[in-house]
């Protein structure tokens, strides 16, 4: 078991290098001189020039690799050229919003959704089924943003009973959560319900009925468990689509995070932030599928015993 | 001496109510099991006998309902418990081994934890005082290497030792009862003949009655005591275990033992009656089995023949026997 971790952690550390030279060439492939876009129209060739000097702009791709990759295993990815701030600084600063954001939004996903998958396929074809499903189907159909416009007008603007966007208070961050969850509520609940009903027929179902447990006891213990393995893959799939919802999200309420920071760096041409925030939320990404895959071999014998 | 009986089903109806209309799979069907013995029920597949199990444990697969009936657990009627009632029932006082092995122990859980669960649900037990009682029952019931078969999963076991496993935890609450479904069917000769020889031994140890469904009449010439044989959902003949080998009297009894004969005791499916078992949604009002007797007379498909007692304990249900006319004696 150990041993598959381990090969598992070394892969991870090539999928990250690999994304980190990717998004590297990408952005010296993009059209469009940075450094222009910058300055706006009134720039003229020379402070082009000397500014790009300045920047390390004009050095060969491979000397400007070179330091980009050094720089970025000791934690430094360069200076913002828009927020004349070292990249590593702002990152920082802006890390803990979208944690708390992506956490409480992922919170929102499984517990609301595991809950109502697992009632979901209690009352199958029941009241509850249907009203759940009906949900979950506006869930996995709804783009971030309308849940998040229909949230704030709704809730925020229509009943005021919480704020409508920025603030750093956890208050201010329920609506954002619960429109970045949303998606992955639905289809989690879906898939919960789906894998339960599934599991439910087995025959060790009945073994454990056969021992005397109650309906909650066979699905807590023994179907659950079980009926876990898939959710789980796809929790973690959905780690990304989270990540990149909170792009979104944090624009639309405006909350400084990683996401906002890249939407800024994007539309400035600030190559050194950009660079910094993709291969920041790879790195998250990935350490995310990484846990993933270290819980289901805990959770599955099965896998154990085949690395 | 009066009868003692572990179990008394009378009159079971169960039945699943499909879109389609009802379907009769356990039809009036009356066994009884003496205290202590060991009692067979033979048939085709698709009989009812798993359906006559699980409405004992009132674990019916959907669609499938207890209709009417009464099921006497030492005279308490399992039919009319609470669902609460019926929990500590199951695992304490009857359990049930199904014929699966291979899916039939949770794949991600310790088969120890799994036998250890079923004695901390009935007994008031520490979980370390639950391991020894698992440790003890894993060595009783064959496992050798006890300790370390504890911390297995299940894939890691062979079919025989997970039947083993089965019987552990159908045995850790000592059950005055025993439900095996086909619990060998999926094994090998040679296990089966353990996993048998295991089961009567355990019957003769602690002196509780078993119920061994099988449609291998070689198992159950080897097991039981006492044998009912079920066609299409009804009881169509019962007796001890020597009368029904030495003088059946039902045509479907003795198809069932020509086809042993004729295979030289091999596990081959029951085929070689000819048609095949008839639909239990359209069963003809008469006797379900007429179809394919060579016996049948032009109203046995009409009336139904009802169980005959005749000799002590020795029924069947043909028209054949009924006030003493001929018995289908080649
Ligand atoms: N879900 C179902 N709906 C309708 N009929 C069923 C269903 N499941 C089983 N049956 C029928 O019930 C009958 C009894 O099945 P079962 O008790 O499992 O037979 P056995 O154990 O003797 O092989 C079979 O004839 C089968 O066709
Ligand atoms: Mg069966």
């Amino acid at each position: 078991m150990l041993k598959s971790i381990a090969s598992r952690i070394g892969q991870t550390l090539i999928v990250i290098v690999g994304v980190a030279m990717l998004i590297f060439f990408l952005l010296r492939i993009v059209p469009g001189n940075a450094v222009a876009t910058m300055m706006s129209e009134h720039a003229d060739a020379a402070t082009i020039a000397r500014i790009s000097a300045e920047l390390g702009l004009d050095k060969p791709w491979y000397v400007q690799f070179w330091i980009y990759i050094t720089g970025a295993l000791h934690g430094d990815f360069g200076t913002s050229y828009a927020l004349h701030r070292p990249v590593k600084e702002l990152l920082l600063l802006s890390f803990p919003n979208t944690v708390k954001l992506a956490v409480l939004a992922a919170l929102v996903a499984w517990i609301i959704g595991v809950l109502a998958g697992i009632v979901a396929a209690q009352k199958k074809n029941g009241f509850l089924d249907r009203i759940f499903m009906g949900f979950s189907l506006l869930g996995v159909s709804m783009p971030v943003f309308m849940v998040a416009m229909i949230l704030q007008y709704t809730i925020a603007y229509k009943l005021h009973w919480l704020p409508i966007s920025g603030g750093d208070s956890l208050k201010c961050f329920i609506l954002p959560a619960i429109a970045l969850g949303w998606n992955s509520a639905g289809s989690i609940a879906r898939l919960t319900r789906s894998t339960l009903l599934e599991v439910l027929q087995e025959d060790y179902i009945d073994t454990a009925r056969a021992k005397g447990r109650s309906q909650m006891g066979v699905i807590v213990l023994h179907a659950l468990r079980n009926a876990m393995l898939p959710v789980l893959t796809m929790m973690a799939l959905q780690l990304s689509s989270l990540l990149s919802g909170a792009v979104i999200t944090e624009t639309v309420f405006g909350i400084n995070g990683i996401g906002r920071l890249a939407v800024d760096a994007i539309s400035g041409r600030d190559i050194p932030l950009l660079q910094g925030t993709v291969l920041f939320t790879t790195v998250l990404v990935v350490l995310g599928n990484l846990v993933a895959d270290c819980l289901y071999t805990v959770l599955d014998p099965r896998i154990r015993k085949e690395a | 001496m009066e009868q003692e009986y572990t179990l008394q089903i009378e009159n079971l109806r169960s039945s699943f109510l499909t879109d389609n209309g009802e379907v009769k799979a356990v039809n009036e069907v009356s066994i009884n099991v003496p205290k202590g013995s060991i009692v067979g029920i033979v048939g085709e597949s698709g009989c009812g006998k798993s359906m006559t199990a699980r409405s004992v444990m009132r674990l019916l697969k959907y669609p499938g309902k207890i209709m009417g009936g009464s099921i006497l657990l030492e005279g308490k009627d399992l039919t009319q418990l609470s669902e609460k009632e019926m929990q500590s029932v199951r695992g304490g006082e009857i359990s049930m081994i199904f014929q699966e092995p291979m899916t039939s122990l949770n794949p991600v859980v310790k088969v120890g934890k799994q036998v250890s669960e079923a004695a901390m649900l009935h007994q008031n037990i520490s979980a370390a005082e639950a391991k020894e009682l698992v440790l003890e029952i894993f060595r009783r019931v064959g496992i050798s290497e006890a300790e370390k078969r504890y911390e297995s999963f299940p894939h890691q076991l062979s079919g025989g030792l997970r039947q083993r496993v089965m019987i552990a935890m159908a045995m850790i609450c000592r059950p005055k009862l025993l439900i095996a479904d086909e619990p060998t069917t999926a094994l090998d000769v040679t296990v089966e003949a353990q996993i048998l020889k295991l089961m009567k031994q355990l019957r003769d140890e602690t002196g509780m009655s078993i119920i061994i469904i099988s449609h291998n009449l070689g198992v159950i010439a080897e097991l039981c005591d006492y044998v009912y044989v079920m066609y299409a959902g009804r009881v169509v003949e019962e007796a001890d275990v020597f009368t029904l080998f030495e003088s059946p009297r039902h045509p479907y009894t003795k198809g069932l033992l020509n086809s042993v004969s004729a295979l030289e005791l091999e596990q081959e499916r029951l085929e070689t009656i000819p048609g095949s078992v008839p639909n239990l949604r359209r069963l003809p009002a008469g006797c379900a089995f007429c179809a394919r007797c060579a016996y049948a007379m032009e109203y046995c498909p009409e009336q139904l023949p009802q169980l005959q007692e005749v000799a002590h304990g020795h029924r069947v249900r043909c028209h054949l026997v009924e006030g003493g006319a001929a018995n289908g004696e080649e």
